[in-house]
């Protein structure tokens, strides 16, 4: 019985993707070659994580977006999260890489502690990182060193307090407690 | 240096002779900002030499009410983001929550939802054409826009039971089946649609002034455009033809055939161009939506996430346990993260979901286009005239629902 050949790129628009690795190969190479820039791989739902130690994170993102090959030149997205006041590290600053080229993602994360807020900006990586810092300035009180206008964004300047940390309260200025 | 200690220092009263720069605040009140954005102009003469957007005046802080709601519960706060594109938002934040629990949804639940989604992305344009043409002053097409859009308008209520907040997708399918005769009334726009198309071009397109008032106005180039984030028609505008749905395809998009518009030139006047050829590809993809349409179930077989069917209920004790486990309880959402990007018609919309388990989201983010293309225009809009910044708004699209979440 004649083996069917199913003959390469047969549907035309997979053919216009160009994808040379995926997002786990990447972080795998990554890894391979700055074994310093990498504290820990995640693949899972599809999706990698590369959770990058503070200190490397403007390497990591310029590395990223001028290797041939990788091409990651449109940083999708930047937004923190809160653990909560009781966990360590307890911040996390996501980034969601894209490349407009590749059209893969990739995300990086930085884990930051509750004594030391403190980040570099990835604004003269890419200039969109400005209003997303910014935003997470606001909302978490993360600093990022180095920022040309660290302002609140969303919130007033006169704003006392972080609103998207876990302990501040959803409503009223003391959190409630019924004793 | 003013004698109050704590004014912010752009309130600050600064004695310059007018043969200088000036600071002139635009907005928040101000009809052609769209909203609620302030701008903060320094002039020389007429010519903008610095536009500061402050922004925030609409902050009601959504992003934290997700963290308080169960994740049914939070789709009505996505409508209320974006509102001119409801469900746009919708299918971002039920596709990462599918994505969470790892479930398929129905055939037919994934074409309902692209021919809404499309059908949203037509009344979203047509609001952008009928407020742009406005601002700039050409007063006619307003109306002409909101006739057509009233009928899309009328179909997402029909569906939904909304109008501006139809919240019509729900996690593992859709609120409910289309009603009786749906597709005819589909039908009957599509069929009136390219010619109410025509009649836009006529009245705007081939108009000198509104060309003269777009053409090399808020150019940036392809480079700039990417290096900013700018994503959907703004980017496609400068020339780079990235469109989520065929670059990351969800939804079944991959088996759609439509073709991806781009202008090279860059400014307003290109990503006029580059929204009206969009309405046409949205129009044949509601076309080929409808022409896919079989029936079969819209809700994902998962009893412990969507809700039972309502005669189920009535004739099934684990059906009648499962709806009052999901309302009572919510789901439980395995631990994870997800980032889930569509292509909304402003532009890349992301939604970020940090699931720590249980029944609430413990992080929800989202990646407004209009936030991100707002925070483009002080490079836009350098050295152009006052007149202009409303012009160049105008082609950015906002939706200042969606930039102060």
């Amino acid at each position: 019985m004649p083996e069917l050949q199913q003959p390469e790129n047969s549907n035309p628009k997979s053919s216009e993707r160009v994808v040379s690795q995926t997002p786990s190969q990447i972080a795998a190479a990554l890894q391979r070659e700055h074994p310093e820039w990498v504290a820990e791989v995640i693949t899972a739902l599809g999706e990698t994580t590369v959770i990058v130690p503070r200190g490397h994170i403007v390497e990591a993102c310029s590395f990223l977006k001028s290797t041939p090959g990788l091409e990651f030149n449109l940083l999708s997205d930047l937004c923190g999260f809160d653990r909560g006041p009781e966990e360590e590290p307890r911040f996390e600053v996501n980034y969601h890489l894209f490349s407009t080229t590749k059209y893969h993602r990739l995300r990086l994360k930085a884990l930051l502690n509750e004594e030391d807020t403190h980040l570099s900006t990835v604004t003269a990586v890419w200039r969109t990182a400005n209003w997303h810092e910014r935003e997470t300035y606001d909302l978490f009180g993360i600093i990022f060193d180095g920022h040309p206008d660290l302002r609140r964004i969303l919130l007033p300047d006169d704003w006392q307090g972080h609103a998207l940390r876990k302990d501040f309260p959803l409503r009223g200025y003391e959190p409630y407690s019924l004793t | 240096m003013s004698a109050v200690a704590n004014i912010p220092p752009q309130f600050e009263i600064v004695d310059q002779p007018l043969d200088s720069q000036m600071t002139l605040s635009m907005g928040p009140q101000h009809p052609s900002t769209h909203g609620v954005l302030r701008l903060e102009l320094v002039l020389d003469g007429e010519m903008v030499v610095k536009a500061t957007p402050d922004i925030g005046y609409l902050h009601t802080g959504m992003e934290k009410l997700f963290e308080y709601r169960k994740y049914q519960q939070g789709i009505v706060i996505t409508d209320r983001m974006d509102y001119l594109n409801p469900l746009g938002n919708n299918l971002a934040y039920v596709m990462a929550v599918e994505k969470l629990l790892q479930i398929e949804i129905p055939e037919r639940a994934q074409v309902i939802r692209v021919m809404m989604c499309e059908l949203q992305r037509i009344a979203s344009h047509l609001v952008w054409l009928g407020t742009h043409a406005l601002d700039i002053g050409a007063m006619t097409v307003f109306f002409y826009c909101f006739r057509e859009r009233e009928k899309i308008m009328n179909l997402v209520e029909a569906a939904s039971g909304g109008r501006l907040t139809p919240s019509y997708f729900r996690v593992g399918g859709l609120m409910m089946d289309l009603p009786a005769g749906f597709e005819r009334r589909v039908q009957q726009f599509q069929t009136d649609f390219p010619q109410a198309l025509d009649e836009f071009n006529t009245l705007v397109t081939g108009n000198r002034i509104f060309q003269k008032r777009t053409q090399g106005i808020g150019y940036i180039s392809a480079e700039d455009a990417i290096d900013w984030g700018l994503s959907g028609p703004i980017l496609r505008g400068s020339g780079v033809g990235l469109d989520i749905r065929r670059a990351n395809p969800y939804t079944g998009y991959d088996k759609y055939d439509f073709e991806i518009p781009v202008e090279q030139d860059g400014d307003v006047w290109a990503r006029y161009l580059v929204r009206m050829r969009e309405m046409r590809e949205s129009h044949k993809i509601v076309q080929q939506a409808l022409s896919r349409l079989q029936p079969g179930r819209v809700k994902a077989d998962a009893p412990k996430v969507v809700l039972p069917d309502r005669e189920a209920m009535k004739t099934h004790m684990d059906a009648l346990i499962h709806h009052f486990l999901l309302v009572a309880e919510g789901v439980d959402v395995p631990p994870g993260e997800v980032y889930h990007p569509i292509e909304a018609s402003k532009g890349e919309l992301g939604v970020y979901i940090k699931s720590t388990g249980g029944p609430k989201p413990a992080r929800v983010h989202f990646r407004g286009p209009s936030f991100v293309n707002l925070s483009a225009l002080p490079h836009m809009s350098r050295g152009c005239m006052v007149a202009d910044i409303v012009a160049i708004i105008g082609s950015l699209d906002i939706v200042l629902g969606e930039i102060d979440r």
